[in-house]
């Protein structure tokens, strides 16, 4: 059984014209799947239907089998954990509070944090690099740092499911190398947003395509990384050969 | 025993000490040995050895000490409610009087002053001020949870507007009524602790209690609020549900405290930053010690109100607005 099926799902944000329609995709257990599209093919709007931000319109998520939207929020973010682009405000968190949070779905409401708590606090920081930051103030960490932070606290959730929105945006190379090695090497059912086509290329086991709303192709990279595609859904044109060293597609712009 | 709980006791015992202190200032000054013995024999009933004067018992028991607690009570449900509501509103400005009680319950107060009188004696200014401030609480969230959404913008926008009608509405009926009767309202509508006595005391203390408890109990929650909606939802809360609790428990407190106390500013918005600098932003730490220091500042402020013009009682509001504001602008240029 797939950790996340997503069938004939539909969304508009007013009722009328949907931004998203006729999705299906499936995410099985330790498999990174990625997913393309233009600016305002509906990604972002699709993980958040996903992650149960965005109630679909029309067709169903399931999570483990279940349909998300008969289970609680807490259900689901006991199984699912999200990065997001969003960093918490200034009000002076330490990293380590940061990483807490991600407690928050396992614990009632007057429960203090025992030693099982800090043991998981604890490795996903050291898991993530950021070990010896832990009391550090997050505003203070790079923006590299702060990422890997948000990827320690959804390891504190426990999730069988991750999903993460654009995870290496704003990243230098370096980074956005590291964490994606990091995130593949959990082996979490991933489903993730990408902007560097290169990237998603070289990390996902799969990828799925938007364009306007609707999923327009799905494969390996190697299936679905084409001149063809590159035109005809993002509107350049690209030479697409094989890496030299690892074998996956790579994509050089044609400026 | 951890730093934390360390500063906790401190503070405790801090707070303890300046109430008891605090009870010998004011228009009349009582030694400290007196106070002490005064409070031994109504508390632990010891007959003290030198015969206390029936005058300085009463100022010390009757008038100050229920002044203390309710100072300590009201600085300390301002801070939390300001903490909380900064978390939930993720704006750092947030306060109590932003949602439009304080002006609510000024209008209720005006009303009783200038038309209805005494209807219910002592408990009349209260019970109209708690009336004021819980229909301006209501207003405010049906005008923003339009559609069943409520949102912390639109929370704080109506706060303002509704606050804003409120208060032409009282200045209005002051305009128009009697002069005499303006004055007595406006020492209510900045603040004071005078209208203080032992009988009421109970209510305060009670909802404080609560609010620090059902506060202390989201305190996860109001953390993961404060990293934005989406990552809330991401760890399983509904954010309008928390934000629904916790703005109704604030206007709950705000409305008991202001009806008491008047419109005391800049505490709810002030300590919440100072708790902070002290222990972080996690709200299981930072909300018990933001209440501490609410507390502790409430009374020493309310001893320079009762001292500087002596005999005169200054309006605290006047005093904390002055601290406040002067605060302000040491942190910004610090920054």
């Amino acid at each position: 059984m797939p950790r996340l099926r997503i069938r004939e799902l539909a969304w508009s944000p007013d009722g009328q014209r949907p931004l998203l329609d006729g999705i299906d995709l499936e995410v099985g257990d330790g498999e990174l799947l990625g997913l393309i599209g233009p600016n305002g093919s509906g990604k972002t709007s699709l993980l958040r239907c996903a992650y149960r931000f965005q109630r679909p319109s029309a067709g169903s998520v399931e999570l483990d089998g279940e349909a998300l939207w008969q289970c609680s929020p807490r259900w689901s973010a006991q199984r699912m954990a999200v990065v997001l682009q969003e960093f918490p405000q200034d009000f002076g968190l330490r990293v380590e509070e940061v990483a807490a949070m991600g407690r928050t779905p396992h614990k009632g409401l007057f429960d203090g944090d025992d030693a099982e708590d800090r043991r998981l606090v604890d490795e996903a920081l050291a898991r993530v690099g950021l070990g010896g930051l832990a009391q550090q103030p997050f505003a203070r960490l790079s923006g590299g740092e702060k990422q890997r932070a948000l990827l320690a606290r959804a390891l504190v959730q426990q999730p069988q499911l991750l999903i993460l929105d654009e995870p290496t945006n704003h990243l230098d190379p370096r980074y956005q190398l590291e964490l994606l090695r990091q995130i593949k090497a959990l082996g979490l059912a991933t489903l993730a947003s990408f902007h560097d086509l290169n990237l998603a290329a070289a990390f996902c086991d799969r990828l799925c395509v938007l364009d306007q709303g609707r999923l327009v192709a799905a494969g390996t990279p190697a299936e679905v990384l084409s001149a063809e595609l590159l035109q005809q859904v993002f509107g350049v044109q690209a030479l697409v050969d094989t890496h030299p060293l690892a074998g996956y597609p790579r994509i050089t712009w044609i400026v | 025993m951890s730093r934390f709980r360390l500063l906790l006791l401190g503070l405790g015992v801090l707070l303890a000490l300046s109430c008891a202190i605090s009870l010998g200032f004011g228009a009349a000054q009582v030694p400290l040995e007196r106070v002490l013995a005064i409070l031994g024999q109504h508390l632990f009933g010891i007959v003290p050895e030198a015969a206390v004067s029936l005058g300085q018992d009463s100022i010390v028991w009757q008038l100050r000490a229920p002044r203390v607690l309710l100072g300590a009570l009201v600085g300390a449900g301002l801070a939390l409610v300001g903490t909380a509501l900064q978390a939930v509103t993720r704006n750092p400005l947030a306060d109590p009087h932003l949602l439009g009680v304080s002006s609510g319950a000024a209008f209720g107060a005006v009303v009783v002053v200038l038309y209805l009188g005494e209807f219910a004696g002592l408990l009349s200014l209260p019970l109209a001020a708690f009336a004021g401030a819980l229909a301006s609480m209501l207003l405010v969230l049906a005008i923003a949870s339009r559609s069943g959404r409520l949102e912390s913008d639109r929370l704080l926008l109506a706060g303002v507007a509704v606050s804003f009608v409120m208060m032409a509405a009282s200045n209005l009926l002051l305009y128009l009524g009697n002069p005499h009767a303006a004055s007595s309202v406006l020492f209510w509508m900045l603040g004071g602790l005078g209208l203080a006595c032992w009988e009421l005391l109970w209510l305060p203390a009670l909802c404080l209690a609560l609010a620090l408890a059902v506060l202390l109990g989201l305190g996860r929650a109001l953390n993961a609020l404060m990293a934005g909606e989406q990552s809330a939802v991401s760890l399983g809360l509904e954010p309008r549900r928390v934000r629904l609790l916790v703005f109704v428990v604030a206007s709950l407190l705000t409305g008991v405290l202001v009806s008491l106390s008047g419109a005391i500013g800049f505490v709810g918005l002030m300590l919440p930053h100072v708790a902070r600098f002290l222990v972080g932003a996690e709200h299981r730490r930072v909300l018990p010690v933001a209440a501490l220091l609410g507390a502790l500042f409430l009374v020493w402020v309310d001893v320079a109100a009762r001292t500087w013009l002596a005999p005169q009682d200054l309006p605290i509001g006047i005093v904390t607005a002055a601290i406040g504001g002067v605060f302000f602008v040491a942190l910004l240029r610090r920054r």
